[in-house]
């Protein structure tokens, strides 16, 4: 490791001082059948060296052909990052001696992207919207996988020797490439860590990849640069590689800034350079120093000829893309009539699919809403589990909600019912059939019950008589237990009156 | 003054990994400028409505549907490797020690 010693500054100030620009580079990995260039399968977990083909391991005399799915998918994204849709395009060859790839060179796209000039809407958590815009969208092929041996920790460094899997080399990938995205000041790492999230949330409702942060599906490279105004040029960026959780990502730009800010309150010079991110300290490190690293020889790949998608083909596309999620943010917010607040909530809980299902069962907006931000948010919070792993679907949620709206069962006796639906019992119905659980809307039988806490509290009834008809409360209570909670509280509270001739 | 020299010559060739004796770069610096002046003539003749072509053939949309093919068995894949080990391809180590 090199000696890099310079001071940190406390973000605060640094973001007080300068100016931070952000710029980043996002990998997708497509959820197509099969590779960009050949058959060979798309799998996440396989025996090494099986979901390859010769084309996988460019064998001399093998020849790549483009996987139509996979221009689709980019011709998806590229459309729901607002870009332009290239009417010609080809891919080049990008040179460099690294054992993850085989032939020398990663086939990518250089000057002709096929999606270019987009943009894309980001919501932080407070509801800020902040634009990134988006200068290219380009398809490429993954990388094998190194594994390294005989150091410390799987570390490059101090390795006797690599070991090499190509499963995923020729996984299809899109790239998306930002403009320097200014003016984030103290909220640069938020809105980097939500720029990911956002693409993410998009990926996943084109179904165009499965987009799980944690196998790498997603995998963002970070530049931050900082300088001492917004109105002065771009300072010199650093780029930490494969930054892959939202967290990482935060911290990541946390770092740099407070990192860069020091070197140049000391004077110093920021080197442009590739660093690593370290999950255990959250700091990043310098990146091996290649001298040739910028000069990759691109040059046009002349065993694949130019894609030119038709203009029908991209307006089918256009039309047939899905509602994405801000805009379905933005029209269920309208529907459900939620504050601001709520959505934001339940937006972050992961509960907005749970609650708009639930809806769609036939719940009120605000009953889900309730349910699912409350009493299972709760549980889900109890066992460390998400909301839609817990085991209740939005159907029985709608059905608990329904038997009190038919008054059917009270809001006590519901959440009982919902924990035997968490045990597996069945569905709410069928629970509240089977148990008894029903509220007792028998009127004798609540006329006893009453008649019978009237003659045990002539103290409470004469407070009601006198006028003081909260004290019901204390008339009520026994009445519940001696109905074991299954009595409608509301008709007990009618009955009380009429047999004391109050008017409530 | 040549459009290539022995510079750009030693320069490609560490890119490209290719170990070159002196007298190879001097005698190639020679050749390559000599090509460089043949191919410079083009643009003697290029006007501007004519586009730079990577492609002379006029084909697009060569495409194949996303369905799996016959796969290599790991036996298969590592067959011509020098050296593996667990299934994978070994190589000597990448980073010199530092």
């Amino acid at each position: 490791m090199s000696a890099e010693y310079t001071a940190l500054v406390d973000f605060d100030e640094a973001t007080d001082r300068y100016d931070p620009v952000l710029g980043i580079e996002v990998h997708v990995e497509l959820g197509t059948a099969t590779k960009m260039f050949d058959g060979a399968p798309n799998i996440f977990a396989a025996e090494p060296n099986t979901a390859i083909t010769p084309v996988s391991l460019g064998l001399p005399g093998t020849l790549p052909v483009v996987n139509e799915k996979a221009v689709e998918f980019a011709i998806k994204i590229g459309l729901a990052l607002n870009c332009q849709i290239a009417e010609s395009c080809r891919f080049s060859r990008k040179q460099y001696f690294y054992p993850d790839l085989t032939k020398n060179f990663q086939t990518s796209q250089y000057d002709e992207p096929i999606a270019f000039d987009g943009w894309v809407d980001v919501e932080l958590e407070d509801g800020e919207i902040v634009r990134v815009e988006i200068e290219r969208a380009h398809m490429e092929e993954d990388a094998g996988k190194n594994t390294h041996v005989g150091g410390a920790t799987g570390r490059i460094q101090g390795a006797t020797h690599s070991l090499i899997d190509y499963n995923r080399a020729g996984v299809p990938l899109v790239e998306i490439v930002t403009r320097p995205i200014p003016a984030t000041g103290k909220r640069a790492p938020e809105v980097a860590a939500a720029y990911v999230r956002t693409l993410r949330d998009i990926f996943r409702a084109l179904e165009v990849s499965e987009a799980r942060m944690e196998r790498g599906n997603v995998r963002a490279d970070v530049n931050v640069s900082l300088r001492p105004s917004a109105d002065a040029p771009l300072g010199t960026r650093t780029e930490t590689k494969n930054v892959n959780s939202f967290r990482a990502i935060e911290r990541t730009v946390r770092y740099e800034i407070s990192r860069q800010a020091g070197i140049l309150d000391a004077s110093g010079t920021v080197i442009q350079e590739t660093r690593h991110f370290h999950e255990e300290d959250g700091s990043t490190s310098s990146g091996r120093v290649k001298s040739d690293a910028e000069d990759y020889r691109y040059f046009p790949e002349p065993d694949l000829v130019p894609v030119a998608p038709s203009r029908e083909w991209v307006e089918e596309l256009r039309q047939g893309l899905p509602e994405l999620p801000g805009a379905r943010r933005r029209r269920l917010l309208g529907e459900w009539g939620f504050s601001d607040m709520e959505m934001r909530d339940a937006i972050n809980a992961g509960a907005l699919d749970l609650i708009e299902q639930t809806v769609t069962a036939g719940a009120s907006a605000q009953s889900a809403r309730k349910w699912w931000m409350g009493e299972l948010a709760r549980t889900a919070r109890e066992q460390d589990a998400d909301l839609e792993s817990l085991p209740v679907t939005p159907q029985q949620i709608a059905q608990l909600q329904g038997l009190i709206d038919a008054k059917k069962i009270n809001d006590k006796i519901a959440r009982q019912v919902l924990s035997k639906v968490l045990e597996g019992a069945g569905d709410p119905a069928e629970i509240v059939e089977t148990e008894g659980m029903a509220v007792v809307s028998d009127d004798s039988v609540l006329t006893s019950a009453v008649e019978q806490a009237i003659a045990e509290n002539p103290d409470v009834v004469e407070k009601i008589r006198g006028g003081k008809v909260q004290a019901i409360g204390a008339l009520i209570g026994p009445i519940m237990k001696a109905t074991r909670g299954q009595a409608d509280a509301g008709r007990v509270r009618e009955i009380i009156l009429e047999t004391l001739g109050v008017q409530g | 003054m040549p459009a290539i020299g022995r510079e750009d010559v030693a320069r490609l060739a560490d890119l490209a990994r290719i170990q070159l004796t002196d007298d190879e770069i001097t005698r190639f610096a020679g050749e390559f400028d000599a090509i460089m002046d043949a191919v410079a003539s083009v643009s003697e003749v290029a006007s501007e409505d004519v586009p730079a072509t990577s492609h002379p053939i006029p084909l697009t949309n060569v495409f194949r549907t996303d369905a799996v093919t016959r796969t290599l068995t790991q036996e298969e894949a590592l067959s011509g490797a020098p050296d593996a080990q667990d299934g994978r391809f070994a190589v000597p180590q990448i980073l010199g020690e530092e």
